[in-house]
């Protein structure tokens, strides 16, 4: 039974890291519709954004505190950057987009190597994170429980501002259907920059959170673009719900598997039952209904 | 008129091999050249870059002291991309086209396994500088890392010593840790020593969660953990942040040197041991010296480390054996390997003939708050090498 709830809560952390690296992406692949390899690079951007902050201001807390919004809009503007000078150009071509998102991706690596060198780089974790706490004789690793913390509250803002801002409405008016969206007054095109701009943003939070878990060096991208894909595909493009709950999901299946069985056990049956899933159900979890004819 | 030169002092092939494998080195002129392959890009660039730089720095100094036997040396660097069919192609074209003398560097496992049959059919030499899991022996490669009886064994005797009655075993998913963890299993079985869980993650895993979580319970009294590259960062991190410290369950590592501990975060791993055969804090006039010129080279920041220190002693064990055979030929050089010493940084280092590796010795660190590691138990004096671990009875059957 306590390893049955450890384990939940492992596989619940596992999966707010996952929401965290998938969230900007399941607004700009799965409500654009852009192929943005470079995702990744964005999350290491906002992990070498922390990297900085922390070197500037020495305090592991404040630093931390800071370097979540100043990851926002390094992350931001780096999507901006990649949208207005190639993006754009290649909208309703995926096969390009894919190509040139993975070139951008290769480029920020080498950069990061360039910049910070090729071994790992440290941020201090601030005091008040080290270390477990304990509720009800469980233990939890308190990095872990600020990560969720982190994810839910990225979960509700951006949930927020989908629903009930003037900006929230022109982006699902767009990503509904953007002739009409268009024809009704909406600028359609400074609705992809903003949608980029928070997408990216995104994924420069969650590399500050990825300080927290890991190593921080040029590859730190790569390790997370594939299983986040993964999570906005089998959440259903389109949907942020769908990446929540697949995020969880396959958060929680990881760990469960992974404590009867290996690591490397887990990973095989999670992209199994993916396979599986996406044969009975292409579609993901959930679907956009539009009247749309394409 | 110079193709004539060339041909005439061309190296025989010295007979015995049978095959094609005639070497073309042109010892001619006033130099000679060596090949240094080592990973400049891909994943395993982090470390191998840190090699080259130290092989290079050897080249220097040889040459800046007069060369080897009179000539000096020409480098020829190719990248082997973290690729080990890379590696092997690479190889091919530093004995056949470039004719180097011999080639120095590999790091995976992998890499070596897929130069050795180039190295085999051509009769030509590698020098491979890394720590790895034993049960090989070529007389094409000097292998001046350790093998599993320099550096895994000792870290056993040590842990046994400290008074740990149960180990948890955490790897990679790969071969080192695979086969490191057979010798443990097997040197636990005969020494009493309960092994109460054994986890392998993926390479380049970063969710060490479930796998700390299982540790946590076993609540073994230390854990051997051979998990190599950012794994350790992840895992370390981990590992603290579950409330387990190193007094009192230690994480003893064989893949986390001086280059590793800055990324890992000094305080996430402070007072952990680790097992190699040179730290950069030993206290002796070559290692001061080897320091001191390192961070010359290539900055006050660098540290020097196992493998880079290893490297660094290939070149000039190449050198001891070329001299003692007075010759660049491969099967001279064969022949007067056994035996040749060279006082290095981590100390006196000796070839031995048969197994071609060298004895070294074992030395157990602990990591301390300025990121540096200091030796906190040795061996005493260098361990003779035993790739099959012929030598310990406990490990009848391994070598299988």
């Amino acid at each position: 039974m306590e390893i049955l709830l450890s384990q939940l809560f492992n596989g619940l952390s596992g999966g707010s890291i996952l929401l965290l690296a998938a969230l900007g992406l399941a607004l700009t692949f799965g409500q654009m519709g852009v192929i943005n390899m470079a995702h990744g690079e964005f999350i290491m951007a906002g992990a070498y954004t922390a990297f900085v902050v922390q070197g500037v201001l020495g305090d592991a807390g404040l630093s931390l505190l800071v370097s979540l919004p100043t990851a926002f809009v390094v992350g931001g503007l780096l999507g901006l950057a990649l949208e207005a000078l190639l993006l754009r150009r290649m909208y309703h071509r995926p096969l390009d987009t894919l190509l040139v998102t993975f070139g951008v991706s290769l480029v920020l690596q080498q950069l990061a190597r360039d910049v910070f060198g090729t071994a790992g780089v440290d941020v201090a974790a601030p005091g008040w994170l080290s270390g477990p706490v304990e509720v009800l004789g469980f233990t939890f690793p308190k990095t872990r429980l600020f990560i969720l913390v982190i994810a839910v509250a990225a979960v509700v803002l951006l949930s927020a501002l989908l629903a009930f801002t003037s900006l929230g409405r022109r982006i699902r008016a767009t990503v509904q259907n953007r002739a009409l969206a268009e024809s009704s007054g909406i600028s359609t095109r400074r609705t992809d920059r903003t949608t980029f701009f928070v997408g990216s943003g995104l994924a420069g939070v969650a590399g500050v959170a990825l300080t927290l878990m890991g190593s921080i060096s040029s590859n730190l991208g790569t390790a997370y673009i594939v299983d986040a894909f993964l999570v906005v595909v089998v959440g259903g493009i389109g949907q942020i719900k769908g990446a929540v709950i697949a995020a969880f999901v396959l958060g929680v299946a990881q760990s469960w598997i992974e404590y009867s069985t290996t690591a490397s056990i887990a990973k095989v049956a999670v992209l199994a039952l993916i396979v599986v899933f996406l044969q009975a159900r292409p579609q993901g979890i959930f679907v956009v209904r539009t009247r749309s004819l394409v | 008129m110079g193709l004539l030169v060339g041909c005439g002092a061309r190296v025989s092939d010295g007979g015995g091999t049978g095959d094609a494998g005639a070497a073309c080195v042109d010892t001619s002129g006033t130099s000679v050249k060596v090949g240094f392959l080592n990973s400049r890009s891909g994943t395993m660039a982090i470390s191998e870059n840190t090699v080259f730089n130290a092989l290079k720095l050897a080249a220097d100094q040889i040459n800046g002291a007069g060369g080897v036997l009179g000539k000096q040396l020409t480098v020829v660097a190719e990248d082997g991309a973290s690729e080990p069919t890379v590696f092997a192609e690479k190889a091919e074209k530093l004995i056949r086209a470039d004719c180097v003398a011999a080639v120095f560097g590999g790091w995976t496992s992998s890499s070596r396994k897929a130069m050795l049959p180039v190295f085999e059919s051509n009769n030509a030499l590698l020098f491979y500088p890394v720590q790895y899991e034993g049960l090989e022996s070529s007389k094409n490669i000097f292998y001046t890392g350790a093998t599993t009886n320099q550096q895994i064994v000792p870290a056993l005797d040590y842990l046994k010593e400290k008074g740990a009655k149960s180990l948890f075993l955490v790897g990679s998913d790969y071969v080192f840790p695979q086969t490191a963890n057979k010798i443990i299993k097997a040197y636990a079985k005969a020494n009493g020593i309960e092994v109460k869980g054994e986890e392998y993650a993926p390479l380049g895993h970063t969710d060490f969660s479930t796998i700390v979580s299982k540790v946590k319970a076993a609540d073994a009294d230390a854990v051997f953990n051979t998990l190599n590259g950012d794994s350790n960062v992840a895992f370390f991190k981990e590992y603290k942040n579950a409330g387990l410290t190193a007094e009192a369950m230690p994480v003893l590592s064989v893949s986390i040197a001086e280059e590793e501990v800055g990324g890992i975060g000094v305080g996430n791993i402070v007072g952990q041991p680790v097992a190699w055969n040179y730290y950069q804090t030993i206290d002796s006039p070559q290692n001061k010296k080897f320091v001191a010129d390192f961070k010359n080279a290539y900055g006050a920041s660098k540290v020097t480390s196992d493998p880079m220190e290893a490297a660094y002693t290939s070149l000039f064990l190449w050198k001891g054996m070329v001299e003692k055979a007075k010759s660049f030929a491969v099967p001279e050089i064969q022949k007067a390997a056994g035996g040749v010493g060279f006082d290095a940084p981590e100390g006196t280092v000796t070839v031995n003939g048969d197994n071609h590796h060298i004895a070294k010795t074992a030395l157990i660190g602990k990591i301390a708050p300025d990121g540096l590691i200091y030796t906190d138990w040795t061996s005493g004096k260098p361990i003779e090498p035993d790739p099959y671990l012929k030598s310990y009875p406990w490990a009848a059957g391994l070598s299988g």
